[in-house]
């Protein structure tokens, strides 16, 4: 073997155990929540509420809030986002605004979600006086989003060739009608992927929720979007840190971790699933 | 009579004079071959008469440019109305990811026809135009994304015509296809000059002298020369010409 080849192999072995390792890391924390979660799962404690002081009974309330909460940010940001790449994008070229416009999201996205709680509550809580409630942790969470929903939309649309777009625009077509005719077609199963990811850390985020919607107990079901809820990730935070019998509520904790990751799993699934047969109809 | 008129064109990318003082003139039912070395001005030239140059910022022209009699840069001009009209193909195919047929049907649907019965005939019609009919129809649903690249340049072509326009630009339009499908391209261009005004930039010589009625050779941002081909490959009257027909520079 030259030194040439061995040098290869080993880079090669290098990078394969890495990768192994992170995977299997990945393995044992899905598996650990599996073994100790599996247990309590049932379809009482999926459906039921949480009972005796929260060491029995079910999650139902913080499943359904969580999926207020995806829903209703998504609703607020997924829109607002789209139409904000699509301007950067497609309206304002490589100019100096667009450029402030890249950095001040930039930061954005890296401002502590924390800080996303007490903007929320300040404006959206105080200000507006909607109270905790299910509409200002939805608008809280919309912002913590909209970074990553501009940016997957800039790139996806970025990567739409330009030849398309002066091809539409040759024909007599309109900007907005190439836009919405040629280019979103083109690019909408790689802004799903924004979609997927905001998802994704939406239904995990505690601290913006803490002080904008979330309830400690709550066993009812919200009535209106003025309602405050329960939320998976705060809940669990409340089982492990503050519960009143912290022994026996161990388990359901573990049970909840589960639900979440099962849940963010599936949102996963099922936009990957849109995401395949969208691109599939674009490329028929 | 007057297809499509240049008078006394200059234009700019910034400070860069890519144009200068250029007057030409089109007739219908001509094709007009533009030749000249890489860089001299033709695609600039070629798109003054769409309007495309707008779509790259910090330009200026001077000058005037009409279609049909009509300046089309006036004020009260909508820049998509002039687009509709005039046709143009691409050096590189660029269908949409849309199905054959609405590739073709896409002309008339960013203009508000959408009934089927319409459609299809026209759709048929621009297909049979092109050329490519034969080849797909019975698969007009079918991505056009899986024709091959000459295929693809004449559904191009075809969904160009699908507007009925009254003037007709090419870009190199057979630069990236094979000898085949380049003929079959070059076939259809000297069908087309029946209904049609062609301009068509050519690097190639000797395609320029098959398919041409006139032709213009631009050199450094000016038009040199322009007259009927035959006169200009036998009997340049400039130097330069000569000079780039048989192969000296360019
Ligand atoms: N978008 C642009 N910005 C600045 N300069 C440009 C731009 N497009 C073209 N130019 C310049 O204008 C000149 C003419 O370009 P043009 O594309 O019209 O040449 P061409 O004759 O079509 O060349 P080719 O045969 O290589 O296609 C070139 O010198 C080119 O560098
Ligand atoms: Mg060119």
């Amino acid at each position: 073997m030259t030194r040439k080849q061995l040098s290869q192999r080993i880079a090669f072995s290098t990078f394969t155990l890495i990768s192994l390792v992170v995977v299997a890391i990945l393995f044992v924390i899905l598996g650990f929540i599996i073994v100790r979660g599996a247990s309590v799962i049932s379809w009482e404690f999926i459906t039921g509420k949480p009972e005796e002081g929260m060491t029995k009974g079910g999650i139902l309330p913080a499943i359904v809030g969580t999926g207020c909460l995806i829903v209703g940010s998504m609703i607020f940001a997924f829109p607002v986002g789209v139409l904000s790449g699509i301007y950067m994008n497609e309206y304002l070229g490589q100019n100096r605004l667009r450029r402030f416009i890249n950095f001040m999201t930039n930061n954005l996205a890296g401002v502590p979600s924390i800080v996303f709680g007490l903007f929320g509550m300040a404006l959206f809580v105080n200000y507006l006086g909607f109270g905790d409630s299910i509409i200002a942790g939805s608008m809280t969470l919309g912002l913590l989003s909209l970074p990553v929903i501009i940016r997957t939309t800039e790139e996806a649309l970025k990567s739409v060739d330009d030849s398309l777009r002066t091809g539409s625009l040759a024909l007599g077509a309109t900007k907005l009608q190439t836009i919405r005719r040629v280019v979103l077609p083109v690019a909408f199963p790689n802004i799903i992927t924004g979609l997927i990811l905001s998802i994704g850390r939406v239904s995990g985020e505690t601290a913006p929720i803490l002080f904008t919607v979330a309830a400690y107990f709550l066993p009812n079901l919200p009535q209106s979007m003025y309602d405050q809820v329960m939320a998976l990730p705060y809940h669990l935070y409340v089982l492990a840190t503050s519960g009143t019998n912290m022994e026996e509520s161990r388990p359901m904790a573990y049970g909840t971790a589960f639900v979440l990751i099962v849940l963010v799993l599936l949102v996963n699934l099922l936009a990957n699933l849109l995401r395949k047969t969208l691109s599939k109809r674009v490329k028929m | 009579m007057i297809q499509a008129e240049a008078k006394n064109v200059n234009f700019y990318y910034g400070d860069f004079h890519a144009l200068k003082n250029i007057s030409m003139t089109f007739e219908p039912s001509t094709v007009t071959a533009l030749i000249g070395p890489s860089g001299c001005g033709k695609s600039t030239f070629l798109r003054l008469f769409n309007r495309m140059n707008e779509l790259i910022g910090n330009t200026k022209l001077e000058g005037s440019v009409t279609v049909d009699g009509k300046d089309i840069y006036a004020r009260d001009v909508q820049v998509d109305e002039i687009r509709k009209r005039i046709g143009m193909v691409f050096q590189k195919p660029n269908p949409f990811p849309k199905s054959i047929y609405e590739n073709v049907a896409y002309g008339l649907r960013v203009n508000g026809t959408n009934k089927k019965s319409v459609l299809d005939e026209v759709v048929e019609n621009s297909l049979k135009k092109a050329a490519l009919w034969e080849e797909v129809k019975d698969n007009l649903r079918k991505s056009a994304m899986a024709l091959s690249g000459g295929q693809q340049q004449r559904l191009c072509i075809a969904r160009a015509l699908a507007v009925e326009p009254h003037l007709l630009l090419m870009d190199e339009p057979a630069s990236a296809l094979d000898p085949i499908s380049t003929s079959k391209v070059e076939d259809l261009i000297f069908e087309l000059k029946q209904q049609y005004t062609i301009i068509i930039v050519t690097h190639n010589l000797q395609q320029a002298g098959r398919i041409s009625d006139y032709t213009g050779f631009f050199y450094l941002g000016s038009l040199i020369e322009h007259d009927k081909t035959q006169k200009m490959f036998l009997n340049p009257a400039d130097e330069r010409t000569q000079s780039y027909i048989t192969g000296r520079f360019g």
